[in-house]
């Protein structure tokens, strides 16, 4: 009777967390929709037609209302064809390089943001994707540098130990939490830079993966040919085979999320780790498998970002990729077409920035969309705001009626 | 200060809380408020210092009606309310602790660090609180830090004083030393309404007594009446809940205990050399007012604590020191005590949440994958057969009724093939119709020939489905006898009296 008083305090975060998670897809509609009006905004005002105008705007306001029009219009223009596709080009292979492109920025979004929206489900914070990313980058370049093995045998290879390092890298969180009680978000954090450190460690020391022929900077060699992710579309595009990984990955996490039972002990924990305990699950070791398997998509990001390049590698390989995989897996509800659209998305907005720069608007406006959008989605109660939506409910209207009536019926 | 509160009605939906409550602590009076968990005594509370507001009714001081829209006005009025969980910061002292929020300023408004020692200081003298101002909280024993949360009410010029539940999170000893403080400040004039379920802290502390149960007064009481009076009164009731069952057909032992001893949380015997056996085809219950060992003693049972000392066998397999899951696999079905917390994911469906126990092999898993076919024919089955009343199987549990939530968990644990049956509370919050029902298959698990143990504050419940009741006192065995004893003898029992 006294439950409302009696919620403890602890359930609070994660709560909130399953709130923002659970948001759906006319949210994250909405929020996308947000987002691109604040980028307007920004091209407007970044429009200098529109300033000059608008010094005049009381006596013809119809000057502003078009450059700012103008302005909108030209800037997801280039966007559109810096993303998807070039209806300026000259030729085919030109106009339709950028959608190729899109797809090339994606592949890594997308299987970070499975390991990210795994580690959501399953109630933990994995802020660690960077941290992961580049310690299973750091073998893969070991295998793809230093050791010879005959064609298809070496990519393989390559990609397993890029996938083990960084699920091996996720278990350490896994382990700590569990037998320590340490908060994952603090010791994500601090392996972000344990990993830089090692990697830049590596890449600087010339007995382990530092460039033959190298100076004094950081950087690796480039890959052996053997162990290159293949490109998919010929040498007229850099589309490589490290999209078909991310799909790959997309139809894994959909079977385990949706269809295994180990997925489904890992969505109990999320939910509810009493009763899965209660259940028989071992909640500490759930954490641990979980944290592998998040660190384990987050590993076929850095068989892409290892292997998907023919030049060698520097420290800062991960770019943002650590923090973007948030973004969307936030964006994506963490479901599997969620992430799959979210990552496309933010891929388009890597791909489309160039072109945006070409015609004098600042490539960082895609930036602060993609930075609106998971601000909507975080705030749900702002978004509830500006587009009027009811707040959420315990019940539905339905089950409210069913309980009267069913009610009813016990008491007979 | 005089406080009356008159017809207090508070509801929660359909769910009424709070039934027409009258209530009157006459100044300098201990006044106890007895009842079960639920029973409303906290919702009441919630009322009185603000943090609900009442549907009907008013709260009465010294004659004057007053409204509260939230604690400030309830603690301006002169109410000072001590939570069951203290409101204390731990890396503060105990004079910034008490301060928090009307703190005295000096020049500029600086923090005024010595006057509120000083009023620490002369607080804990006047009472014998022996509290250091300049201690931080999280350094102080329990009882220390419930004695800071009455200073703070009492730095606010409380003239009357709740205490929710003070003694549930106390050692017997600081139980003790909180009694001889309450009779101080009564005797200083003090008004103190003293919410628990304990008999033994009633009959030695309180001038008045008001039992409550469901939400309504069920009367007045004294302290000199008997705790089996005082018992009787708090968990009896008026609805007929007996069940019809044929003498037991008792097998080979299914279930004994021995010498089982656990620690709590709080490193004291929650559970101290118990020791018992049940036989297949009898039902044992475990009588006791809350709080006196039977939740801990569950849940050793099912592995979710280890215990210290002691051994479990189920037939002739040791389960001591099995995990959860090996529990399980034995046969053992667990109705846990608190059905949200642990014995339902209320973001699962119905289908999946008969899955949660039993997620790694047949019926419901085919190698890695869930048996989704398998899954459906099962949950409709269990629908069917346990009268789940829901729109479908794919129904979230939290959107349920209470009973039928529980028909949920009832399905789920008995449903498959069972050694021992281990039932917590397993009617509480739940609609009479589902009452029956639930009794009815725990009686039909006895009658297959299973070992059944029931664990129950519910007098009614105990007598009535149990072939011999168990009583516990403080984390040990009062005694087990028959479940044709009287009442009395039983209420006697749970206030620790040995047969």
């Amino acid at each position: 009777m006294s439950g409302a008083a009696d919620t403890p305090v602890v359930g609070r975060g994660a709560a909130v967390m399953r709130e923002i998670m659970s948001g759906g897809s006319t949210r994250a509609i909405l929020s996308v929709v947000a987002g691109f009006i604040i980028g307007a905004i920004f091209m407007v005002f970044s429009s200098e037609e529109f300033l000059t105008a608008a010094q005049y705007l009381t006596s013809r306001p119809t000057d502003a209302l078009s450059a700012a029009w103008t302005a909108i219009a030209e800037g997801y223009s280039a966007l559109f064809r810096g993303s998807i596709y070039n209806y300026k080009a000259d030729d085919i292979v030109a106009a339709f390089r950028p959608m190729t492109e899109t797809l090339r920025f994606a592949g890594p979004l997308i299987a970070s943001g499975l390991g990210i929206a795994l580690a959501f489900r399953v109630g933990l914070f994995n802020i660690g994707a960077s941290g992961q990313l580049l310690f299973g980058a750091l073998w893969a370049t070991w295998i793809s540098t230093r050791v010879s093995l005959p064609w298809g045998v070496h990519l393989v290879v390559a990609m397993l130990v890029a996938i083990l390092g960084a699920a091996a890298y996720g278990a350490i969180v896994g382990f700590l939490k569990a037998r320590t009680g340490a908060h994952e978000v603090i010791v994500t954090i601090m392996l972000n830079y344990i990993a830089a450190g090692i990697l830049t460690f590596f890449f600087r020391t010339p007995e382990l993966l530092r460039e033959v022929d190298g100076g004094g900077t950081p950087k690796s060699d480039a890959p052996a040919a053997t162990a290159q992710l293949p490109l998919l579309l010929g040498p007229e595009f850099t589309l490589h085979a490290g999209f078909i990984l991310a799909i790959v990955g997309v139809f894994v996490y959909w079977w385990l999320m949706e269809r295994s039972t180990l997925g489904f002990r890992f969505r109990m924990v999320g939910h509810n780790a009493d009763a899965a305990r209660t259940a028989g699950i071992n909640v500490e070791r759930t954490f641990v498998l979980a944290m592998a398997a998040s660190g384990a998509f987050v590993g076929l990001a850095a068989a892409n970002q290892a292997l998907g390049v023919q030049a060698g590698l520097t420290p800062d390989m991960d770019g943002t990729i650590g923090f973007d995989a948030i973004t969307v897996a936030l964006l994506g509800s963490s479901t599997a077409p969620g992430v799959l659209l979210a990552g496309l998305l933010f891929g388009a907005f890597k791909a489309g920035a160039p072109q945006m720069q070409v015609i004098g608007l600042s490539p960082e406006i895609t930036g602060v969309v993609q930075g609106f959008i998971v601000l909507f989605i975080a705030a749900p109660p702002l978004v509830r705001a500006i587009f009027r939506l009811p707040p959420p409910q315990k019940t539905t209207v339905i089950a409210d009626w069913w309980q009267k009536l069913t009610t009813k019926g016990d008491a007979k | 200060m005089k406080l009356e509160l008159r017809g207090i009605t508070k509801r929660f939906g359909s769910l009424v809380a709070n039934d027409r409550i009258n209530l009157v602590v006459n100044s300098g009076e201990i006044h106890a408020l007895l009842g079960e968990n639920g029973a409303g005594k906290s919702t009441l509370m919630n009322v009185l210092y603000g943090l609900y507001t009442a549907d009907e009714g008013d709260i009465v001081l010294d004659g004057v009606v007053h409204k509260f829209k939230g604690p400030g006005d309830a603690m301006a009025a002169g109410i000072g309310m001590v939570h069951q969980h203290f409101m204390l910061i731990p890396v503060f002292t105990v004079a910034e602790n008490v301060v928090l929020g009307h703190e005295p300023t000096g020049i500029l408004d600086t923090l005024d660090i010595d006057s509120a020692r000083k009023l620490v200081r002369e607080i804990s003298d006047r009472f014998g609180f022996e509290i250091d101002p300049d201690a931080l909280v999280e350094d102080l024993p329990v009882g220390a830090q419930q004695r800071v949360e009455i200073i703070k009410a009492l730095a606010r010029d409380a003239k009357v004083l709740v205490l929710d539940e003070p003694t549930a999170v106390l050692t017997p000893q600081e139980t003790d030393e909180l009694m001889g403080i309450m009779k101080v400040l009564a005797k200083a004039g003090t008004s103190i309404v003293f919410i628990t379920h304990k008999l033994r802290e009633v009959q030695a502390v309180a001038d008045c007594i008001t039992v409550i149960r469901l939400g309504a007064v069920v009367g007045e009481a004294k302290p000199t009446d008997s705790a089996e009076t005082l018992a009787t009164m708090m968990v009896g009731r008026a609805v007929d809940l007996s069940v019809t069952k044929k003498a037991p057909k008792h097998g080979e032992t299914g279930l004994s205990v021995s010498g089982l001893t656990v620690i709590g949380d709080r490193n004291n015997k929650v559970v101290d050399d118990v020791s018992f056996e049940v036989r297949a085809g009898e039902v044992l219950a475990i009588a006791g007012v809350q709080g006196n060992g039977q939740t801990e003693l569950a849940e050793a049972l099912v592995g979710l604590r280890t215990p210290s000392a002691g051994s479990i066998h189920l037939g002739k397999m040791d389960i001591t020191h099995s995990s959860v899951r090996e529990v399980i696999d034995a046969g053992v079905g667990y109705i846990p005590e608190d059905r949200s917390k642990d014995g339902l994911v209320g973001d699962f469906t119905i289908a999946e949440n008969f899955m949660i126990n039993r997620s790694y092999g047949p019926p419901f898993a085919k190698g890695l994958n869930i048996d989704f076919a398998n899954r459906e024919r099962i949950a409709a089955e269990l629908i069917g057969d346990y009268d789940v009343r829901t729109p479908s199987q794919v129904t979230l549990a939290k959107n349920l009724s209470g009973g039928n939530q529980q028909k949920v968990v009832v399905a789920r644990e008995l449903s498959r093939e069972l050694n021992l049956l281990i039932a917590s509370q397993p009617t509480r919050g739940v609609d009479v119709g589902s009452i029956e029902f639930i009794h009815e298959r725990i009686i039909a698990t006895r009658d297959a020939g299973k070992p059944v143990v029931i664990v129950s504050t519910e007098l009614d419940e105990v007598t009535s489905l149990a072939d011999r009741i168990a009583v516990m006192y403080r984390g040990r065995i009062v005694g087990i006898v028959d479940a044709k004893t009287s009442r009395e003898t039983l209420g006697r029992m749970m206030a620790g009296a040995t047969v």
